[in-house]
């Protein structure tokens, strides 16, 4: 599988989709095609092996969700990229796709405060139970005082 | 970090027998730093597991944007701190992408000798506090563990004579290295190199030819190669679990491809291949150490100027994902700029945090003592895991 | 001097001696473990570390003695006493020299055997009563261990029994003048080999030493001991080490059995003691700990039916070699 022949499926199959760059191949999908397009990416293209995920806060434009697969045999890889929109902060959940999300997830939801449905369990995974706020929000201020001690 | 929940999550069937739960962490002699398990056992078997991270957490996300380019790489030796050179190397490499910075021919040599010197030191610390996880303190675990720390401690001395120190180093810049070698360092690099190459040698026989270690390692927390790839285990992980993942290979930067070197791959899965890959990269490891000085070529050793002030370097708006193949795999870098002096954004992947989210899913069905041992395999950094 | 007091007297010296050899003992293998590892040991305290054992008693008798809130008080604390005493108790039928021990039983091996094996009360009350999980899954192990293991131990110690026709100890040791048992052609060495590992095992010390197993179980079932009833536990298992040397020497290294006068021979028992409890001390420091599915197997699967089939054996031997049965 190359590059370009991987470019052709994502078209066809996706045409809402827009793909940019070689190494790695940013694919940018709609929410609604975010879980229909990791699931065509592994099985379709081979990107079986899930990097990361995380999430840019776009501050006026909303959160954007991001996440890199790869093809470790074909070294094809992919930055696949979904904008949630302002104010919106729900995502449909990969964990049923890549196992490897379910931390990731978490951790982004611990982050940023994206709810990932359909994750099983979704908990604050770096910071404590108790932590009021998002700390990678830009809205997040580091000195911002919260009672009774932060 | 997370209070108790009632582990609903990956559990075997329940067989009837009574249960108890044992809680692991954050203060055990094998966490390998702070990890919290929350077992639940039936006898001394292990069926269900909630591991607990975050112990560690210092904001390295958020502590990025705060930073400028010329001020976080020292900073990144933080997140790793037993491979801090790898580390720092992911961030400016990032940096280096984005701004489509050249380093000269040197800098990238530089850099390699350090990487893979890092690499060896940081196996061998895993080796040591692997033993020490399966043989106690008390043990036979403390021979080799000792052993290994009195090796660890040449490297570190060759890393204190090039930086100045043995730690946490801030050797790497955006665009070069800090430090040129000092007269006779090549001299002393070679003959530890040669001497370690022995010793290992020595512990390989030591290992494999006594059979209580093999019976602690062999069949012991199996990976398979989807499961692997599926959870995105990096390094040696991977590649024990038989997929041909090395960056340095399949993606190759800073010169890597100048040299010559396998990339050992171990279809078994288990701990003990897993051990075996990392004994391979040790001498793989050696063997490029020479190689690069053997090559070494003359110039410059950084594109950039001296750094004269701490918002000194500025690269243009753009985003870029830098990988490179640490000690423990794949440690990147997922940078975007905005044209200022600090990133606008950067997503740390650790290694470590990849490879110890495969726990959950292999660890049920294991006994007890099996735990610390697949754990001591997995090699976490909490450093790293936690940022 | 009339008997009783000389029954008084006895157990006094030797219980004193004993505990200064367990101290210093400790001292000796630290040193040992040291150079394995290419340190130095313990040097500051005294002239090459002579008095850290001292350092560390007093140590141990300063500390705090903390009792967790939800511990089970009496059994808690009896624990540690209910472990020392039988330890303390097997050096009762050892002869340092002919004529020279507290008792020298008739069926002196079988008291030692008997009462080495009832450490594993203490060792369950401590696990049970610390009301702590890692001590609770010690103490489980422990009871495993003992039980396995103690069967290879006593088959093994049974085959100088044979081929010396005695239970006492004494007898045992006189039977060797000639030839030391660990010498005797195959029989020996198999069943010194199988006294060493059986004994490793028996005294929980890597790479058996799953119920103390720090990596997994922190201390296992001493966890919430401190100050001095961590020292008697601690005292009670190097007695119990140093009495298994004790006894290997007597049943395979023939006792007292040296050149020079006969004031010499207490000297030579307690070398080819320190030269056992080197050899455990040798495998401890070299070999990571086994898993407990595993130890047990090794037990039952193997070091059971072998040792069983060698203490057959050396009876066919023994009854073949006797002129006229």
């Amino acid at each position: 599988m190359t590059i370009a022949q991987a470019r052709t499926l994502i078209a066809e199959r996706f045409p809402g989709a827009q793909t940019a760059g070689d190494a790695p191949m940013v694919v940018t999908v709609p929410v609604d095609a975010w879980v229909p397009f990791a699931r065509f990416a592994k099985e379709t293209l081979g990107c079986r092996f899930f990097s990361f995920l995380s999430a840019v806060d776009w501050k006026e434009e909303g959160l954007e969700v991001v996440a890199k697969i790869d093809n470790v045999d074909e070294k094809l890889s992919l930055l696949l990229k979904t904008r949630l929109g302002p104010g919106v902060s729900a995502c449909p959940s990969l964990t049923g796709v890549y196992k490897g999300a379910d931390w990731m997830e978490r951790e982004c939801y611990d982050m940023f405060g994206i709810r990932f449905e359909g994750h099983p369990d979704l908990r604050r995974i770096l910071l404590g139970d108790d932590w009021e706020g998002h700390p990678l929000l830009k809205s997040y201020a580091v000195d911002t005082p919260h009672p009774p001690f932060r | 970090m997370s209070t108790v929940a009632p582990s609903t999550r990956v559990e075997l069937d329940y067989t009837g027998s009574e249960r108890l739960t044992m809680n692991m962490g954050p203060q055990h002699p094998s966490a390998h730093g702070v990890f919290r398990a929350i077992l639940t056992l039936e006898g001394e078997e292990v069926v269900g597991i909630d591991a607990m991270i975050g112990y560690l957490h210092r904001c390295h996300e958020k502590l990025a944007e705060t930073l400028t380019y010329a001020q976080y790489p020292s900073i990144a030796s933080k997140t790793d701190y037993v491979a801090a050179m790898t580390s720092e190397f992911a961030y400016v490499r990032a940096a280096e992408m984005i701004g489509k910075i050249e380093v000269p021919k040197r800098a990238q040599y530089l850099r390699v000798i350090a990487a893979e010197l890092q690499r060896v030191a940081s196996h061998l610390l895993w080796l040591g506090t692997w033993c020490l996880d399966m043989g106690g303190a008390l043990g036979g675990g403390a021979t080799v563990f000792l052993y290994c720390i009195r090796e660890r401690e040449f490297i570190l001395d060759l890393f204190e004579a090039l930086v100045g120190a043995r730690l946490l180093y801030g050797f790497y810049q955006v665009g070069g290295v800090r430090y040129d070698l000092p007269p006779g360092w090549t001299d002393t690099c070679r003959e530890t190199v040669d001497f370690i190459d022995r010793r290992i040698d020595e512990y390989q026989r030591m290992l494999e030819e006594n059979p209580f270690f093999l019976v602690r390692t062999q069949g012991v927390g199996v990976v398979s190669r989807e499961l692997a790839q599926e959870v995105g285990l990096s390094g040696p992980l991977v590649r024990g679990s038989g997929v041909n993942y090395d960056l340095r290979r399949t993606d190759p930067y800073s010169s890597y491809e100048d040299f010559d070197f396998r990339v050992p791959v171990e279809t078994g899965g288990d701990c003990f291949a897993r051990y075996r890959v990392r004994m391979v990269e040790f001498r793989e490891s050696l063997t490029i150490v020479r190689q690069a000085l053997e090559k070494l070529p003359e110039g410059p050793i950084s594109s950039r100027p001296g750094l004269k002030s701490v918002a000194q370097i500025r690269i243009p708006k753009g985003e870029a994902y830098a990988r490179v193949e640490g000690a423990r795999g794949e440690v990147g870098c997922y940078l975007i700029a905005d044209g200022g002096p600090k990133p606008y954004r950067m997503k740390w992947r650790g290694a470590s945090f990849s490879n110890l989210a495969i726990l959950p899913h292999i660890i049920p069905g294991h006994k007890v003592a099996d735990v610390v041992a697949i754990m001591g395999s997995v090699d976490p950094v909490f450093g790293e895991v936690d940022r | 001097m009339p008997g009783w007091v000389v029954s008084l007297i006895a157990p006094f010296i030797v219980l004193n001696a004993i505990l200064g050899i367990v101290t210093y003992v400790t001292l000796l293998e630290r040193k040992f473990a040291a150079r394995m590892q290419s340190r130095v040991g313990p040097y500051r305290v005294g002239p090459h570390g002579l008095l850290q054992p001292i350092a560390d008693a007093i140590k141990l008798m300063m500390k705090e003695d903390v009792v967790p809130d939800a511990a089970d008080r009496p059994v808690y604390n009896l624990a540690p006493i209910v472990f020392l005493i039988p330890c303390m108790l097997i050096f009762a039928t050892i002869p340092f020299a002919p004529g020279l021990g507290v008792a020298d039983l008739n069926i002196g091996i079988l008291f030692f055997l008997a009462v080495s094996a009832m450490e594993i009360v203490g060792l369950f009350m401590a696990g049970w009563g610390s009301n702590n999980k890692y001590a609770l899954l010690s103490a489980m192990r422990a009871v495993n261990q003992v039980i396995s293991y103690d069967l290879p131990f006593i088959f093994a110690a049974l085959v100088p029994v044979l081929l010396a026709g005695s239970l006492r100890l004494s007898d045992i040791a006189a039977a060797q003048a000639g030839l030391w048992f660990v010498f005797y052609p195959v029989i020996g060495q198999l069943a010194f080999v199988a006294f060493i590992v059986s004994t490793v095992a028996a005294e929980n010390r890597a790479p058996f030493d799953i119920l103390e197993a720090e990596s997994e179980l922190v201390a296992g079932f001493r966890v919430e001991y401190s100050g001095m009833k961590f020292a008697i536990i601690q005292l009670g298992e190097y007695a119990h080490v140093i009495g298994a040397s004790f006894l290997g020497a007597l049943l395979f290294f023939g006792a007292w059995a040296g050149p020079g006068p006969e004031w010499m021979g207490p000297i030579w028992f307690l070398l080819k003691a320190m030269v056992v409890f080197l050899l455990v001390t040798w495998v401890r420091w070299s070999f990571v700990r086994i898993r407990v599915d595993q130890m047990l197997a090794l037990s039952w699967k193997a070091l059971l039916p072998a040792t069983l089939v060698l203490l057959i054996g050396t009876a066919v031997v023994v009854v073949w070699r006797t002129p006229g049965v």
